[in-house]
C-alpha cells in the first residue's frame, strides 16, 4: 500500500520538475511541416539555380546576365523568408493547440526562457552570415547557418523536449561537413533543415504527442 | 529502519513536495508561477511555503517590480541536501518492495 504512494510521489516530482523547467507543449508535427516547407523551397531554389547555370549568352535575348543573377538571389532570399515565416506560424499554431489540449499556458516562464535561449545563438549566426555576405564569402553561408542553427537547438534543448538536442547536434555535424564540400550548400541545407526536421519531428510526434 | 529516518516529514505533503520539486530545478520562482504550477489557492500556498521557510529549506525574497510587490522563492543549500536525501529514501523504499 505504502510503496504505491511513494511511487506516486516520485512520478509527481518528475512531472512537476519537467513542467516547471521545460516547455513541453512543443509540437513534433510542426517540425515535420517545417521540414516539408524547407524541402519544397530547396527544390524551387535548385530549379532557379539550374536555369542560371545552363543559361548561355545567346539565349539571353538582350537581358543582362549580372542583373539576372542578382534578380535570382533576391528571389531566393524571398523564398527563404517565406519558409521561415510559414514554419514559425505553423509551429506556433500547433503548439497552441497542444497546450490547449493539455490545459497549459503557452506563454509562460518556460516558453519565454526557451525562445530567448534559442534566439541568442541564432541571432549571432544571422549577424555573422551578414558579415560573410559583406566580404563576399558566399560559399560559407550555408554551412554557417546550419552550424549556428544546430547550436541554437542544443542551447534550447535544456528548456524543452530533449530530442531537440539531437536535432541540433546533427545539424552542427552536417554544417561542419558542408564546409568541405563547397558548391553543394543547397543539398546540405535540404538535408539539415528538411530531412532532419521531418525525422526528429516524426520521432517527437510519436514519442510525446500521440498519447 | 534507517531508511525511514531519511524520509523527511517536512516534505510529506503534496504541496510542499511540489514546491521543493519546482525550486530544485529553477534558479528562483515567483509566487504566482508556483500557484499556477501547483494549482492551489493563495492562502494554501503561503502557509506551506511559510513552513518550509521556517525549516530553512527555502528562502524568500521580496521586492517591487514597478509598483507591484513580487515574492520570489529560492531553495537553500540545506533544502537541496534534505530534498535529495528524501528522494533517494523514496527510491530505496520502492525498489526494496
Amino acid at each position: 500500500m505504502e510503496s504505491k504512494d511513494y511511487l506516486k510521489d516520485i512520478s509527481e516530482i518528475k512531472n512537476i520538475m519537467n513542467r516547471s523547467s521545460r516547455f513541453i507543449s512543443l509540437s513534433g508535427l510542426s517540425g515535420v511541416l517545417a521540414g516539408i516547407y524547407a524541402l519544397i523551397a530547396a527544390c524551387i531554389a535548385h530549379k532557379k539555380l539550374n536555369t542560371l547555370a545552363y543559361m548561355d549568352y545567346t539565349s539571353l535575348s538582350g537581358k543582362d546576365p549580372i542583373r539576372l543573377e542578382t534578380e535570382i538571389i533576391y528571389e531566393l532570399i524571398f523564398i527563404a523568408i517565406c519558409v521561415v515565416i510559414l514554419a514559425i506560424t505553423s509551429g506556433i499554431i500547433l503548439s497552441v493547440k497542444k497546450a490547449k489540449k493539455k490545459k497549459e499556458k503557452l506563454w509562460d516562464v518556460s516558453s519565454k526562457r526557451l525562445v530567448v535561449n534559442f534566439l541568442i545563438p541564432l541571432f549571432v549566426g544571422g549577424l555573422f552570415c551578414i558579415v560573410l555576405l559583406q566580404y563576399g564569402i558566399f560559399f560559407l553561408v550555408a554551412p554557417t547557418t546550419l552550424i549556428f542553427y544546430g547550436l541554437a537547438c542544443v542551447n534550447a534543448s535544456k528548456y524543452t523536449l530533449g530530442d531537440v538536442r539531437y536535432l541540433g547536434i546533427s545539424n552542427i555535424i552536417i554544417g561542419l561537413i558542408a564546409t568541405q564540400f563547397i558548391g553543394y550548400g543547397l543539398y546540405f541545407w535540404a538535408l539539415g533543415f528538411g530531412v532532419f526536421h521531418i525525422f526528429y519531428g516524426t520521432l517527437m510526434h510519436f514519442k510525446h504527442d500521440r498519447k | 529502519m534507517s531508511i525511514l529516518n531519511n524520509i523527511n516529514k517536512a516534505f510529506d505533503h503534496r504541496i510542499r513536495l511540489g514546491i521543493m520539486s519546482i525550486l530544485a530545478v529553477n534558479e528562483n520562482t515567483d509566487f504566482n508561477t508556483l500557484k499556477e504550477l501547483l494549482g492551489v489557492t493563495d492562502g494554501n500556498l503561503a502557509s506551506h511555503a511559510k513552513s518550509l521557510e521556517k525549516s530553512e529549506y527555502i528562502k524568500v525574497e521580496k521586492q517591487f517590480i514597478g509598483r507591484k510587490p513580487n515574492t520570489k522563492y529560492i531553495i537553500t543549500p540545506l533544502g537541496r541536501q534534505e530534498f535529495k536525501r528524501h528522494i533517494s529514501a523514496l527510491e530505496k523504499l520502492i525498489t526494496r518492495k
